[in-house]
């Protein structure tokens, strides 16, 4: 790891970068208008995302050769840092979907050299946006009941099934999927790793409409769909492996550690509060219950920042993923929903806007987070599905019974 | 646990083992039985005195090794697994840390090496009611001869029967429901006029009651500034309540580690009970509180030796989150081991007695919630 004072070095480089090369147009702002052909600001993004992917900090600590830039984890934490210091943000996870933090670093682990020369550059530059199929309509929770079929076909593999709920599946290029290779083999054992281009005439997409009003996900429907054999991510019919340790990337990328992903500082909710509930003549917010109530979760979410800060100083600042991403994901979410929870409620009538004029842009934006923010306990592994991971895992109890 | 230096680590095995083995939960209960009215052995305050555990926040020059709130924590936190009992927290943790912020160099030196050498032990003397609430001091400081004379009543003065010097948090100016007009004094606890006495509390510990009736003391016995101790008070305080919640923070943990060996050994309709997920689930939500509480403890002792401004911010949401961890984890430690749990016998009740203790001493949850949002301005 590099030491204190190559680290300032970094950091001023750093900082100095960004100082030169970052957009004055985009300061403050976050994603939204990247599919606007027609607006300055896309263009910028566009010019913004061509220049962090040139020094290779879509993915800072991804080997050069495959698009990142080398780096170790203190100096990607640093690049963030600088960036949300900046008001910038970085725009490239975004873009490459579920490609930055799941697929890729998957890829890096189990891929081919092939396939990471193939595969990873596209993510890292946020040219190519990728999706999951792992979710069936029979196969959610317990994924390894997944009953899409792929069969060998000399080169390549045909598929045949559905996959529902996946995120993105509309608008990427590719797809990471998990299918059945070998439906004798017991449930775990006969699963595969593909991975498939979206653009193909068996493929086909239909958005989802959700509580919140988006679409952001599809049901995916594979007909006599292609994947390539040097596609097969790990070994054949060791696709629940490479599945697992995608999922637990996941979880990791799901633990509410700070991520520049929008310029934009947020108003904090005891300000927001104050103004939307008014104050005694001591200061303190007139609402007594809702009061405590805000300062209990505000104490849960610095609870939370000094977790995550305390594990990555215990392994000292080269954070693996690990078995505490059960804990943390959870506790982000639980952070995050009683937020939204809090937000609408001390917004009043104002906090239950759909959409018209008699609301600002805040308040339905606080809407439509509270209502898509009920999905963080749901994918990833549910709530439920943590504790299980925390209860097994962790702490070493027995595998369930349910009896009596 | 954060990371922690050589020192530190070396302090920790030491605690632990000596815990462990001198003075595991069953001499917490032959001192409950014992009635003892000081409410610890001496022979347990003399091994922590010679291990140097009493000059662990004192600089070298008054005879300690200087090592810090969070190596202290270290140390308490073993304290609290097994419920040792000892004035090792109110003397040369919270008494001490009066002297070393609020103190003159004549006072540290009178005091401070006899708080190492065990010769002398402080106590804060602060609530008057049966809430936590500095603000309210009323016990008065009137002006007299060149010194003060004090009177009222401060009510369960931890360690109040074996403490030799009192830090009183007095009233000189200002009316109660003000941090303003306080000041502190240290008073001898064999002062003419002071008489205390035993409360004998559900934790079984030493605390007192203790009268002030006309107590004289000189002017060389105002710690810090007069009128102005409300600031030095509060500071006292946050590294009391520091400490307390890495005390709380073993209590919990042993509570913790308790309950999941049950969940592992006990068995019901033909199965440990820990593999009903009802329980695994419960269990996996208490080890997340407890992760989450142990960085918000560790996080303010860290900003108390580091002088950070956010200290009482940090301190208030340790007490906060570790007691209400420590609230939850004691219910569900009698509650998993079922009927076992219920009886005097098994030591589940130790723990849950002192954790309500712990919990209301120095500001309750409700109390530092309360804080931590005026803190925040709202
Ligand atoms: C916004 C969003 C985006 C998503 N994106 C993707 C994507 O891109 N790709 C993809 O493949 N999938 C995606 N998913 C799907 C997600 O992974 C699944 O929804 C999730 O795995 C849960 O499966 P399910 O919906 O079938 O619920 P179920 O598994 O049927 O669960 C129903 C309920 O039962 C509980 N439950 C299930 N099993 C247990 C158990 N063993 N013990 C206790 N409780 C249990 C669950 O916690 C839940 O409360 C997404 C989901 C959402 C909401």
């Amino acid at each position: 790891m590099p030491d204190g004072t190559a680290l300032n070095a970094f950091r001023e480089s750093t900082r100095k970068w960004i100082r030169d090369n970052f957009p004055g147009s985009l300061k403050g702002k976050g994603l939204g208008y990247e599919g606007d052909a027609d607006s300055g600001l896309a263009k910028d993004l566009d010019v913004w995302r061509a220049r962090l992917a040139g020094q290779g900090w879509g993915a800072p600590t991804w080997p050069k050769e495959y698009g990142g830039a080398g780096l170790s984890q203190s100096e990607a934490r640093i690049i963030n840092d600088e960036l949300i210091a900046a008001g910038a943000f970085n725009p490239i996870s975004m873009l490459s979907g579920m490609g930055i933090t799941m697929v890729g670093p998957t890829v890096l682990e189990y891929g081919t050299e092939d396939q990471k020369r193939r595969h990873l550059p596209g993510i890292a530059s946020g040219e190519v946006r990728w999706c999951l199929g792992l979710s069936e309509p029979n196969a959610g929770s317990d994924l390894a009941s997944l009953a899409t079929k792929a069969e060998d076909n000399g080169d390549h593999f045909v598929l045949n099934g559905q996959k529902t709920w996946t995120s993105g599946a509309n608008i990427s290029q590719w797809c990471g999927a998990v299918v059945r290779t070998d439906p004798k083999a017991k449930k775990r054992d006969g699963i595969s790793f593909v991975m498939l281009p979206m653009d193909q005439p068996g493929v086909r997409t239909r958005p989802i409409k959700l509580i919140a009003g988006a679409s952001p996900f599809c049901e995916t429907f594979f007909t006599d769909a292609i994947a390539e054999k040097r596609d097969l991510l790990g070994e054949l019919n060791d696709g629940w492996s490479v599945v697992k340790r995608l999922l637990q990337h996941e979880r990791q990328s799901q633990t509410g550690s700070r991520v520049a992903a929008s310029g934009e500082k947020p108003t904090p909710i005891q300000e927001l509060a104050k103004t939307y509930v008014g104050t005694n003549a001591d200061g303190t917010l007139a609402d007594a219950d809702l009061r405590l109530r805000i300062a209990d979760h505000l104490m849960d979410a610095r609870a939370h920042t000094l977790t995550i800060a305390r594990i990555t100083a215990e392994a000292k600042g080269n954070v693996q993923v690990s078995a505490a991403a059960s804990i943390l994901k959870n506790s982000a979410t639980k952070v995050a929903q009683i937020k939204a929870e809090l937000t609408l409620e001390l917004m009043g009538a104002q906090g239950l806007g759909w959409e018209g004029d008699a609301f600002t842009n805040k308040e339905l934006g606080a809407v439509r987070e509270w209502l898509s923010g009920k999905a963080m306990s749901i994918y990833g592994g549910s709530f439920e599905i943590q504790n299980n991971i925390i209860s097994k895992n962790i702490l070493g109890l027995p595998e369930t019974t349910q009896k009596g | 646990m954060a990371a922690l230096n050589e020192e530190q680590t070396m302090v920790k095995d030491q605690a632990t083992a000596w815990v462990n083995e001198q003075s595991p939960v069953q001499k917490f209960r032959a001192l409950r039985d014992s009635g003892n009215p000081r409410a610890f052995e001496p022979t347990t305050w003399s091994a922590m005195i010679e291990m140097g555990w009493s000059g662990i926040l004192i600089p070298a020059q008054y005879g300690g090794s200087d090592l810090g709130y969070l190596t202290f924590g270290v140390v308490l936190e073993q304290l609290g697994r097994q419920l040792t009992a000892s004035p090792l927290f109110a003397s040369a943790l919270v008494g001490a840390s009066a002297v070393l912020l609020g103190g003159t160099e004549a006072q540290k030196q009178k005091l401070l090496p006899k708080v190492v050498d065990g010769s002398e032990i402080l106590t804060l003397a602060v609530d008057e009611g049966p809430r936590h609430a500095p603000a309210a001091t009323a016990l008065a400081a009137a002006k007299s001869n060149g010194g003060f004379t004090l009177t009222g009543a401060k009510r369960f003065v931890v360690e109040g029967m074996s403490a030799t010097t009192f830090v009183v948090a007095a009233r000189t100016s200002g009316k109660p429901g003000s941090m303003d007009g306080i000041t502190l004094f240290t008073v001898p606890a064999d002062a003419k006029g002071l008489v205390r006495e035993r409360i004998v509390t559900v934790d079984s510990r030493g605390y007192a009651n203790v009268e002030f009736d006309g107590v004289t003391v000189a002017a060389d016995a105002v710690l810090g500034e007069v009128d102005r101790g409300g600031v030095l008070l509060e500071s006292v305080l946050d590294r009391a309540r520091a400490g307390l919640a890495a005390e709380m923070m073993g209590t919990a943990g042993q509570a913790f580690d308790m309950t999941l060996e049950y969940l592992k050994t006990r068995t019901q309709f033909g199965a440990v009970i820990g593999s009903f997920q009802a329980l695994g689930h419960r269990a996996a939500g208490l080890f997340t509180s407890m992760e989450l509480a142990r960085s918000c403890a560790e996080a303010s002792l860290q900003a108390i030796d580091a002088g950070a401004a956010n200290v009482p911010e940090l301190v208030s949401l340790a007490k906060c989150k570790v007691g209400d961890f420590l609230h939850e984890m004691s219910n569900q430690l009698i509650q998993i081991h079922g009927g076992i749990g219920m009886t005097d016998e098994f030591d589940a009740g130790f723990y849950l007695k002192r954790a309500r203790v712990a919990e209301a001493l120095y500001g309750n949850q409700a109390f530092h919630r309360d804080r931590y949002a005026r803190l925040l301005g709202f």
